[in-house]
This record gives structure tokens, sequence and C-alpha cells, in this order.
């Protein structure tokens, strides 16, 4: 099972990372760019075939490592 | 007073600290590698400065989740002392011994340059030896030292006190132009709760000799040694 | 072993002529594994082919010299049973293509160059050439490089504490990323690349190896054109956190007595490491691939020999130490694998998925080594300039201004700040000085280094510019006290197989040796980068110098602040001399005349007079006259001191040639009142001029019968330059 996790920052927290990048398309030409934001994306191999479980899994990883959950916030997708 | 410095893969500020412990005390500082689950009975646990695990995934957040930090958050829930300087502050935010945490400097780039600092209370072991108020100069040096909090968490910091150190003009005026990397109220260093854990970006280690450029980080060893002996 | 099929030679670098001497020595034809190993060895990167001839002309010798060129890194003698390791390398290519990871993987490439001999790092330079500030594409390398070297110092904790930083239209397609790295070592465990004692085990240690940068080192050798933007994927990623437990595994390991010899993999990785440790221990190796870490599946056995994959070393190890070897690379969480065993073969033999795939005789191709003579024209010289074309030339106010702020004074502040220079807690003098100064840790003694060179006088006469770069570092480390020791060099130069390309660097190699003889100042490491040069441009000639002095005592060094008050000393001979000069390019857009003349005796004598003052403890603010001259040098002084002066200067036929002129072997000294007379006496004696020209003063810097500027106004437009023009869009 795979598990592919996206880590973003909470609304409201500042991101200075995603406005150089709103600032750098915007001077590019790109218009009508409201917002950037950045984050991360992590793959994660599991042995564990039940879904339900390597969803536990990975939530916990989340909870205790991945995510910083003072800033941020993380989704989890899990693919066969 | 007995003092240990954590040590952390990717810690590089580790020796400073304890060359600057060791004048203080005048006896040997004791490493402590990371992977230790037990520590010995001691007055002060330094968390140094570096780039523990690269900072790869975010500043501080692996080593906070290393097995020495158990203790080490162990002993600092039983009141022993802690010193957590510059990365040593990220993974003290990290661990939760410490509220709020430290993102990308606002302006993205790393930043070593020395900076004032007011010192905004004189009634702890870290901080005796300065006067409150007192402006000091001692040098930054990081890319992830943008101290963020949410509101409530900054108002209660606030009400108790347990700002350590803001980043203030050299005539002491706490104004954007003295904040280096964009922390909510120009916070540099804070405390927990009971004063007994102190976290802050600056390197108090790097300004103990004059052939440095001043001294003005020698107070704080100073003032531990003091009040932990 | 199966013979390359279809035999495509020139895509691994070799010539036809060198593809039949590889044949001619084997006696067969050689496998397409083989075909690439010798490629990268006989690329110009790793086998100096081209430089060769020249450089044996440098001379490297001097009682303080414990090694000089040929291995990993220089090494010097300062004392106490300690050493210092030295050495500079250029990163060009790399960073041209992807300036951070370019410039970070340069800086880890020196590190582990000086950490392989035996020397924990304690400082890193720099010196970084840009083209032309306004070219499309500045901004955005200059603020990648920086980052890069930034990214990988700070994070290994080895303090960045200076370096320079020009800017040239030369450089535009080129630009020049040259790292140097110091380290102290104990001088009776320096460590060395032979491998020796049959039977011993090959260990490989540090990440694993990855599809990262196959064919870099033939790519440095190789003119840029349009299609080398496709070469992005083979620019290496550095990892400074692993290269840092690099660092401290092998120290730690250093300490026994494991290790027989030792190389790092640089350019050209497994393959130049091997064949070097195997060619200078004059020795065989039998290496099985299958063993190598790798960081993906199915690699070929020609990648794994040519991959450039960073913060890799290979190691030959006593057998009986082997297993407390690998709980040292254990306990710091790298890799740690016995890939092969020394032998008396004289073969290097490389083995994959049972099948031999190459089998080298190492002695017998390290002789057909390809040396070129390659033909040299001279650089015509330059006619005198007239000095009457320079009257009437802008208020001297202006021109100071002018100069403190281009970009080639202007304060680097903005550099530097992203430059973790205090970690190691050793820094007494931060960049923006003479020379950077660290402490030899716990002792009296500190290291001066400094970086330097000046391209537009070495386009102008190759060989006298190749002495000033030499003359220049020598004065910057003096000027702080330090005894020059020795120097390291990173040739930069065009297509060597333009004859005038080579004939610059011949005469600047002349000029080095001059220098180097003259001065006491050996070479002991360094590296020659040619083919920097796109669509039959080449860069302006620049041999970039890295030099080292030991201050004996560091209490008794000195600065280029002056205090209030103090007495302002210029030592050597004005006489105005404005070709190639910063003023002329700048204030008058002119290149022209021959640049300043170095009078190598007048340039010793000066310099040892000076450090002699500083070493008794008379002299403690001193700084080195170069770009900009007297002037500047003032300016320079005030901004550091906060303090202001009040200046005379000597009658030349145009003021500017006395405020703005590059005349050689000159210095500012500011000293105490009490000290003048006497100064000046013991400067008679040794035969060097010296005269008192002004005092530090006030708030302003004023040019008695000319201006009076700010120093406000001073510091404004030589801060403002940077961070102004990296701000714009």
């Amino acid at each position: 099972m795979k598990a592919k996790v996206h880590i973003t920052l909470k609304p409201g927290v500042l991101d200075p990372q995603g406005k150089a990048i709103a600032h750098a398309l915007a001077a590019l030409g790109f218009g009508g760019i409201a917002e950037a934001r950045q984050g991360k994306y992590i793959e994660i191999d599991l042995a564990e075939a039940d879904r339900a479980r390597a969803q536990a899994a990975v939530e916990a990883m989340c909870k205790q490592l991945l995510a910083n959950t003072v800033i941020e916030n993380y989704s989890i997708e899990l693919a066969e | 007073m007995k003092a240990a410095v954590i040590v952390f893969p990717g810690s590089n500020c580790d020796r400073d600290v304890k060359v600057a412990l060791d004048a203080a005390t005048g006896r040997p500082t004791s490493m402590i590698w990371h992977k230790e689950t037990e520590l010995p009975a001691l007055d002060l646990i330094v968390l140094p400065g570096g780039f523990s695990y690269g900072d790869y995934l975010r500043a501080g957040a692996i080593a906070a989740r290393s097995p020495v930090m158990r203790a080490v958050v162990a002993k600092a829930q039983s009141g022993t002392a802690v010193l957590a300087i510059c990365n040593g502050f990220q993974v003290a935010t990290e661990a939760g011994l410490l509220p709020g945490t430290l993102m990308r400097n606002r302006n993205q780039k790393f930043v070593c340059k020395d900076v004032h600092l007011k010192v905004e209370t004189s009634q702890t072991a870290f901080t005796a030896r300065y006067a409150a108020g007192q402006v000091i100069r001692l040098p930054i040096a990081h890319a992830d030292g943008n101290y963020f909090a949410d509101p409530e968490t900054l108002a209660e910091i606030e009400a108790e006190g347990r700002v350590a150190f803001r980043y203030v003009t050299p005539d002491g005026a706490p104004d954007d132009d003295a904040n280096p990397n964009g922390s909510a109220a120009n916070i540099a260093g804070v405390f927990n709760r009971e004063k007994t854990v102190l976290g802050l970006m600056p390197h108090p280690e790097r300004l103990t000799e004059p052939a440095l450029g001043g001294i003005d980080g020698r107070a704080m060893f100073d003032s531990l040694v003091a009040a932990l002996s | 072993m199966t013979a390359a099929a279809a035999i495509d030679f020139a895509s691994h670098g070799l010539s036809r002529e060198e593809y039949e001497r590889l044949k001619a020595t084997l006696g067969r034809e050689p496998t397409l594994v083989e075909i690439g190993v010798i490629g990268a060895l006989w690329s110009e990167h790793c086998s100096y082919k081209s430089s060769k001839k020249w450089l044996r002309r440098l001379p490297s010798q001097a009682p303080w010299v414990i090694c000089g060129p040929g291995e990993n890194a220089g090494v010097v003698d300062i004392g106490d049973g300690q050493a210092a390791v030295f050495k500079m390398e250029s990163h060009n290519h790399p960073s041209f293509i992807e300036p951070y990871q370019g410039a970070a993987t340069g800086v880890g490439g020196i590190l582990r160059d000086v950490f392989t001999m035996g020397a924990r790092p304690i400082a890193n330079m720099n010196a970084l050439r840009f083209g032309d500030p306004a070219h499309p594409r500045t901004r955005h390398l200059v603020a990648g490089v920086v980052a890069g070297i930034g990214g990988y110092g700070n994070c290994v904790g080895v303090p960045t504490v200076g370096g320079e930083c020009g800017f040239d239209p030369g450089y535009n397609e080129n630009i020049l990323v040259n790292a140097m790295t110091v380290g102290l070592a104990d001088a009776a465990r320096i460590f060395y690349s032979a491998a020796a004692g049959i039977g011993n085990a090959v260990v490989y240690v540090g990440s694993k190896t990855g599809r990262d940068g196959i064919h870099g080192a033939t790519m440095a050798s190789a003119e840029f054109d349009e299609a080398t933007e496709e070469k992005r994927p083979t620019v290496q990623v550095g990892d400074p956190f692993t290269e840092k437990l690099l660092i401290e595994a092998c120290l730690e390991l250093m300490a026994s007595d494991a290790i027989v010899a030792i190389q790092d993999m640089g350019a050209a990785g497994l393959t130049s490491s091997v064949f070097e440790m195997a060619a200078k221990g004059e020795v065989g190796i039998d290496l099985d691939l299958d063993r190598v870490p790798t960081r993906e599946p199915g690699m070929s056995a020609y990648e794994i020999m040519l991959s450039e994959s960073q913060e890799r070393m290979l190691m030959v190890l006593r057998p009986e130490r082997a297993d407390a070897a690998a709980a040292i690379f254990a306990k710091w969480d790298l890799d740690f694998a016995v890939i092969g065993e020394v032998t008396g073969s004289g073969h290097l033999v490389l083995r994959h998925k049972g099948e031999t795939v190459a089998d080298l005789p190492v002695a017998a191709l390290s002789a057909e080594t390809p040396e070129y003579d390659r033909p040299i024209r001279a650089t015509p010289p330059q006619a005198p300039l007239d000095a009457a074309s320079l009257a009437g030339g802008e208020p001297l106010d202006k021109s100071l201004l002018r100069l403190i702020s281009a970009p080639e004074l202007a304060s680097k502040r903005w550099i530097w700040e992203q430059y973790d220079h205090m970690v190691m807690a050793d820094t007494i003098q931060r960049p923006g000085g003479d020379a950077a100064v660290v402490r030899v840790h716990g002792s009296g003694k500190a290291l001066a280094i400094s970086v330097d060179c000046t391209p537009r006088y070495c386009a102008a006469d190759p060989e006298m510019g190749g002495a000033q770069a030499l003359a220049e570092v020598w004065r910057n480390l003096t000027a702080t006290g330090a005894k020059p020791l020795a120097f390291t060099d990173c040739l930069n130069f065009g297509n060597p197989e333009r004859p005038e390309i080579m004939g610059a660097f011949a005469a600047a190699i002349e000029g080095l040796r001059r220098a180097a003889l003259a001065l006491d100042f050996p070479v002991v490491s360094g590296n020659v980068s040619l083919y920097n040069e796109t669509q039959g441009r080449g860069i302006p000639p620049t041999p970039e110098i890295g030099g080292i002095g030991l201050i004996a005592d560091w209490r008794r060094m000195a600065i280029i602040a002056p205090e209030l008050g103090h007495i302002l000393v210029v030592v050597g001979e004005t006489r105005g001399h404005l070709g190639q000069s910063l003023y002329l390019a700048k204030c008058l857009g002119r290149a022209e005349g021959p640049p300043p003349p170095v009078d190598l005796a007048a340039e010793r004598r000066h310099g040892d007079f000076v450090r002699a003052e500083i070493a008794a403890g008379r002299l403690r603010s001193c700084h080195d006259l170069s770009d900009g001259g007297i002037l500047v040098g003032v300016a320079e002084m005030c901004l550091a001191g906060r303090t202001g002066a009040k200046v005379r200067l000597p009658a030349t036929e145009i003021p500017a040639m006395a405020a703005f002129g590059e005349d050689q072997g000159r210095y500012l000294a500011a000293l105490d009142r009490a000290e003048v007379t006497g100064f000046l006496a013991r400067a008679k004696a040794a035969e060097v001029p010296a005269a008192e020209i002004g005092k530090f003063d006030g708030s302003d810097l004023t040019l008695e019968g000319f201006f009076s500027i700010s120093l406000d106004a001073i510091r404004t437009a030589h801060e403002g330059w940077f961070p102004g023009y990296m701000a714009a869009p």
C-alpha cells in the first residue's frame, strides 16, 4: 500500500515561500493569482495491506512527526 | 553546576557552547549522544545550535523525536533547567517544551549577523546577571527563526512575562527594522511557564570573549552558574 | 570481457588519438566500461593534460611545506605539531547550469578534499565571478550561488569567513565559483591516498551511489554550447547533513590506526579515486561492483564507476580494524561496504554480475596519460596610458562615491550575511577586512586567509596579472600581521586549444612563479579549470589565488579599523598608476594601458617591514592598498573604524593619479601619534618609503583642497549597491 501525504500550512499562517511564488508568477505575467501556498508531499510505501490500519498508522505518523500541527494541516491518500 | 550538551547528528554548535560552559563552570561539560535513553543527574541541559538531521522535514523536527529527547522532556518536567539555542530552540518547540514554532525567515534567507536584544526580565536563572530592560548584542545565524504562535498563545506568553528577549534597535526600540526574521512581537527568546526552560535564536556562546567581538553572551552562563551551583 | 560494440569514443571524452593509445596499451579493443573509465581519467579536468607542463614550473617547496601539489590538498607546518591543510577548487560549469546545487556541491567537494587528509575543516572561503550585473541571468546566478554556498557550509558547521566577488561581462556565460577550505590537522597524522598492503580491504563509505553527475568531469572539459542546457540531469545534488556525519565519522576513525589510505570520490567518482589510489600505491585493486551501495536498482557498471554522487569516500583499511571501522560508520548511520581488495596484480579489475567488465594495467595507463604541449601566443603588450588624456575628469568626491558603490568595491554584506561566518567560535576577523582570521582552537595562534585575483590586470598582461594576484594575497595576509605560508590556486581560463588562451595561461604561470620565488610563498595545491568558454568567447584569464598565513600571537594582529585620533601613514611609493585601474574603468569608461607593475623586491621589503611592526605590537590597524587606491582604502578604514579622516595627497600630474592610482606594494597604517616618528625612522632604515598623509578624526572624510563628504554618505553608497541590485525585479 502506498500513502500519499500532503502537508500544507494552515490557513492564516504566513507562508513566505508561497508569497514569493505568487509574486514570481505575477512577474512572469500570470494574471489573476490570488494566492499560492507551498506545502510538502511525502510518499510512504507501507507493508500494511489493510486500509483502515494503514490509514490509522499514517495518521499517527502525521501527528507525531510529519506535520507540525501548530502550523500545518495534513491530508492522506491511500493507493494500492 | 553540572551541565551537559545533547549532541544530535548535525549539531554544530555543540563544541562552541561546551567551551563557553567549561569557562563559566570551571569544569568539563559532558556531551550526550542523541541515542542515549537515560540522563545522569544534571543541573543544566543544553540543546545546541546546528542543523540536526539537516533540518530536513522541518528544522528540529526529527531531533525532537530522537530517543534522548524523551529523557530531556522528563527532566525538564521535573524542573531541570534547559537552555535551547537556535536549532535547540527549534527542537524544543517541536518537542513541546516551549510554545510556538520557528518558521522560515520572512526574507527566505539565512542570516548571520549581530543583533540587539532587549532583556525582558532578570528574574530567571538564565538572565539574573543582566538588568531588565538592558540592551545587549548577540549574533544570530539561522534560516528558520521567525517565531510564530497563535494569538491566544502569544497573549498568554506576554501576560505571563515569558518573553525572554526581543529584537530591538541599538537604543531599545522593538520596531520592524530591528526584526531580522519576521518574528511575532519581535520575540527572540521565550521561557516555559516555570521559567526553567529558555529557548532563543541568538547565540550567547558566540560572544563570550573580547577577541570574538564582545562578551554580552557571558552573563547568561554566569547567571546559570550562580543560580544552579 | 565484451568489447564495446559500436565505438563512440568521442561521447566518452576521448579523441581518436587517445582512443588508439588506449587500444595499443591494452593490446585489444577496450570494453565500454574501460572507455568510460579512461575517458574520464584522461579528461582535462582529471589529467591536467594541457596544463601539466606549465604547472611543474611553480615552486612548491619550503621548509614548512609538509605536502605539496598532487594529493587531495596541500599541507603546511604551523608549529606545535600542528598543520594547516588547504585547497581551492572550481565548480564553474555546474554552478552555471544549476547555481544552488553547483555551488553547494563545490563546497562539499573541497571540504572532502581537506578532511580526507585528516584535517578538521575550520574555515571556508570562496571567489566568485559573475557576468555583467545588467545581464538578465546574473541576478539569478548570484542569488543561487550564494544560497548554495551558504546552504552547504552553514549546515556542515564550518564558517565561511570571506572571499571575493567580482562582475565582468566576460563571465556572462561562464561564471566562476571557486571554493576553498582550510583545515587543521596533527602534523604527524596526515592521511594520504596511496593504497598499500596486498589483501587489505577497499572500503566504500558515505552516501549511496545514484545516477547523478555521470560525465561531470567530461562536461567540465568541454566548451558550452546550446545543447549543454540539455545536460542538466548530470548536476549532482548536495547533502550537507551526510557530509557533516562523514566528517565526524572519518575524523573519529582517523584517531585510530585503521586507515592505510583514503581518497574522496570527486570528479569522475569511483573511477578516479580507485585508479589514483592504485597508481599512487603502485598496486592493483579488484573491485566487486555488486557490493557498491546503490540508490537506484539496475545501475550498470559504467554508471556505478562514473557516478558523481556526492558525500562518498574510498578507503583502504587494515583488515583487523575493519569491524571497528564499520561500527563507527554505523554509529553515524552511514553506508560502509567492503567492495574490494588491494592486489599485487598491478591491474584495476572491475567485476559486475559475474563478469569482468574492466581489466586495466594501472602503471601502463598512468604512463600513457596524454600530455600536450599546446601552441602558445603571447598577449600583445598594452600601450602606455597617455596621462594628458586623463585630465578634466569629474570632481574627486563624485569619483570616490562612484568607486565605493561600484559592484567591484561595494560592500558584499548581502553575500556574507547569508554565510554563518562565526560557527566554531574562533573567527576573530569577520568578512570585510583584508583577510579573514580564525584562531587555531585553544591556542594563541591564528590563521589568516585571503583569496584574490584582478582579472582586468590579467587580461591586459597575464604575467604581471599573475604576479599581482599572488602579491596581493601575500599583502592581504601581511596586513593582518600574518606570515604568509603557502598558496593554492584555481587557474580559470578559456579553451587551451586556442594559442592566445594557452599563451595567457603560460604567462600567468610565469608571473606566479616569479612572485612565489621572490615572496617565498610556494604553491601546495590547486586546480585548473579550462574551457570556460561559450561560443568561442573565453573568460578573462583568472588565476584565482588563495593564501594562508600564520599569526603567532593573535593578540598582536592588525585590523583595518583605525581609532579616532590615529595618524594615517602610507607605506610604499605612490606614483599614480592608472593603467587598467578601477578609476579608469568606472569613472572614464576605459580599459587601457598596462596594469601596475609589481616590484617584487619592494613588495617583499615593504611587507616584511609592516609585518615586523605589527608583530612588535606597534601597529594595530593596517590596510593593504589595491583596487581604487589610497582614497578608497582610507574610506574603507573610516567605515570600519566609524571615524572620519582628514587626508592630503602627494602632488601628482593629475590629482586622480594620487587619489585612485593602483601602485602596488602599498599599505595604509594607522598609528598612535607617539609611534609615528619611530615608525617613519624604522621605515627609512629599512628602505621602505613611508609618509604621513593625514589623521582619523571627526565624522567626515576630507581631502584637503578638494572635498569633504560625510561618513554616512560614503556608507550609504558603499552598503547600498548590493541589496538594491538584488531587490530589483
